[in-house]
């Protein structure tokens, strides 16, 4: 159920950013969602894309630092209170979300969040069981 | 201003007198190394060389060259001249990966020192009644007993303060009214920066000199320190093989640094052919041991590139002078009067199982050494968590100080993006301007 997110180290300099996404574009790779977690020298790219492998193959080669990791997808109805809802399920649950981040979807009025938590079975099955829909890659992708 | 010679029979000798007493010494000690030093022994043998082939100082060039590698190879006790009773101190200075540079005195070397230091405090001005604030670290490094037997043999008050602690280093100078201060020129720097900040008049001070070394420092550094202090800021040299601070030191002419050369017979020489130099040309400094029993090294070279003049100084002393060390010729750092090497950078990466894809940048930013280490991030590094990432960080910059004794900023860059050089990366850019 999990899906896979790509980081990419980046450092803080002009154009590196275009350059690590031009790679992509040029590998055929197409980014579905991102956000940045940014320090003073430093940034961490964090994608979803269509082709996990074949992005980390085409930035491997062209030297740059990556690493996968698995994170839970979440379609959640794009009415007032959603998000909170699903924050309380999580904190119920004694899940710490590390980072979150959103996106807009196909899907009419809905919108896919993605979080990183410790335990992404734990985490999946608490939202499940509160009527939560987790998603997998098949419908981002 | 008056001049002020702590031990003037030998500070205004003539140069037949301490070309005598240079060569007495020499052919001593030449034999103490060829009978209690296995390493010396085979060394004379290999060349053919006898104790008896020595007459005089000027028979010094037929003597082999001593390098720090000779004191790792033997560490940590195996070049000392003397059985343990006879030791009276050890100190060590930080070396390469786990191996100081280990060195040992006797009664009589802990003496020779202490009169190395109390000459260089005596020629800043320092009198019996003066209290002599000690800011170098006290401990293995040289700097801070050095400086303390120094006072003590002059006769005046020493306040062992120890480095650290600007807080309490201020409030003493206001207190006690210290009237002189020993420590690295980066720490004075950083002692009057706080003063000004804590908003503490430096003029309403008694401070009236000080001593600084272990470090390289510029002109321009020594008018801030003198600004910023409101006092006479001197240069004082030293190197833990040889003694520690006190092998040399500056008058008030400040034109360079006397030595001690009738305890430290010192050379310079072409670092590439090791042929001696004439005066005024820079090379690499040499120092023979020729007053000491412990560890009587023999034409150690120090990789500090200098020149000597024997000029007469207007001061009065004879006393050869070193000019201020333009540089030195291998890879050791001395940041913030800390030597570090390269190697012992590699070594922390290496130890916490990351790959040694490094550079060392050292600036000088406000006076200050300011080190940092460039580390290429590597797939084994990285996180989706700036927090895991941030605590490699803050891994890598514990271990920097446990191993090197100084803090130093680790700043993560891509995978090859350090400038490499036929296939190795360039490990040090030093852009201290000095």
């Amino acid at each position: 159920m999990a899906i896979q997110q790509i980081s990419v180290f980046v450092e803080n300099k002009p154009g590196r950013l275009a350059e690590i996404t031009g790679h992509l574009a040029e590998g055929g790779v197409s980014i579905r969602a991102f956000s940045i977690a940014d320090t003073t020298d430093f940034g961490i790219l964090r994608l979803i894309v269509s082709d996990t492998q074949k992005a980390a193959d085409v930035l491997k080669a062209a030297g740059v630092a990556v690493s996968i990791t698995e994170v839970v997808g979440i379609s959640i109805p794009d009415v007032t209170g959603s998000f909170a809802h699903v924050v309380k399920v999580l904190a119920d649950a004694g899940e710490n979300i590390e980072y979150a981040y959103a996106f807009l979807t196909p899907e009419e009025g809905h919108a896919y969040v993605i979080v990183r938590v410790d335990d992404n079975a734990k985490a999946s099955a608490v939202l499940q069981k509160n009527d939560i829909q987790v998603i997998d890659e098949a419908t981002i992708l | 201003m008056t001049q002020n010679y702590f031990d003037p029979a030998i500070e205004l000798a003539s140069r037949d007198y301490l070309h005598a007493l240079q060569s007495a010494r020499l052919i001593k000690m030449v034999e103490n190394c060829y009978n209690n030093v296995p390493f010396y022994k085979k060394k004379f043998d290999e060349i053919g060389l006898l104790p008896g082939d020595i007459h005089s100082i000027d028979d010094i060039t037929k003597l082999p060259f001593t390098v720090k590698q000779d004191l790792r190879d033997n560490y940590p006790f195996g070049l000392f001249a003397v059985s343990r009773e006879k030791l009276q101190r050890i100190h060590a200075s930080s070396g390469t990966t786990g191996k100081q540079t280990v060195v040992g005195y006797t009664k009589h070397d802990i003496d020779v020192w202490a009169h190395g230091a109390a000459r260089a405090i005596a020629a800043a001005g320092g009198k019996k009644d003066d209290y002599i604030h000690v800011s170098y670290g006290y401990g293995l490094f040289t700097g801070g007993l050095g400086l303390h037997y120094g006072a003590e043999l002059l006769g005046a008050t020493v306040i062992p303060v120890s480095s650290g602690n600007t807080k309490r280093q201020m409030q003493i100078l206001q207190d006690f009214g210290s009237d002189f201060l020993c420590c690295t020129p980066s720490y004075a720097m950083y002692i009057g920066e706080s003063l000004k900040e804590a908003g503490i008049d430096s003029s309403k001070l008694p401070l009236r000199a000080g001593i600084f070394g272990a470090e390289a420092w510029s002109e321009n550094m020594r008018r801030e320190i003198e600004k910023s202090l409101n006092i006479k800021a001197y240069d004082i040299y030293g190197l833990s093989e040889i003694a520690g601070p006190g092998v040399a030191y500056e008058c008030s002419e400040q034109t360079g640094m006397h030595i001690c050369e009738d305890f430290f017979y010192p050379e310079v020489v072409d670092p590439k052919t090791l042929q001696p130099l004439p005066d005024g040309q820079y090379g690499e400094l040499v120092f023979t041991c020729i007053g000491k029993e412990a560890l009587p090294l023999v034409r150690y070279r120090t990789r500090d590139i200098t020149a000597l003049s024997h000029e007469k100084c207007a001061c009065g002393r004879t006393l050869v002078k070193m000019l201020k060390p333009k540089g030195r010729s291998d890879d050791m750092l001395i940041i913030r009067g800390v030597n570090v090497f390269p190697s012992q950078v590699e070594h922390v990466i290496l130890s916490l199982g990351m790959e040694p894809n490094y550079q060392i940048v050292v600036d000088r930013i406000n006076n200050l050494d300011v080190m940092t280490v460039k580390i290429e991030m590597s797939e084994s590094m990285l996180s989706d968590s700036v927090r895991r990432v941030e605590d490699q960080e803050n891994k890598l910059k514990a271990a920097m100080h446990d191993t090197l004794g100084i803090s130093a900023k680790i700043k993560l860059v891509e995978p090859h993006s350090l400038p490499r050089s036929e296939g190795k990366a360039v490990r040090v850019i030093d852009n201290r301007e000095i």
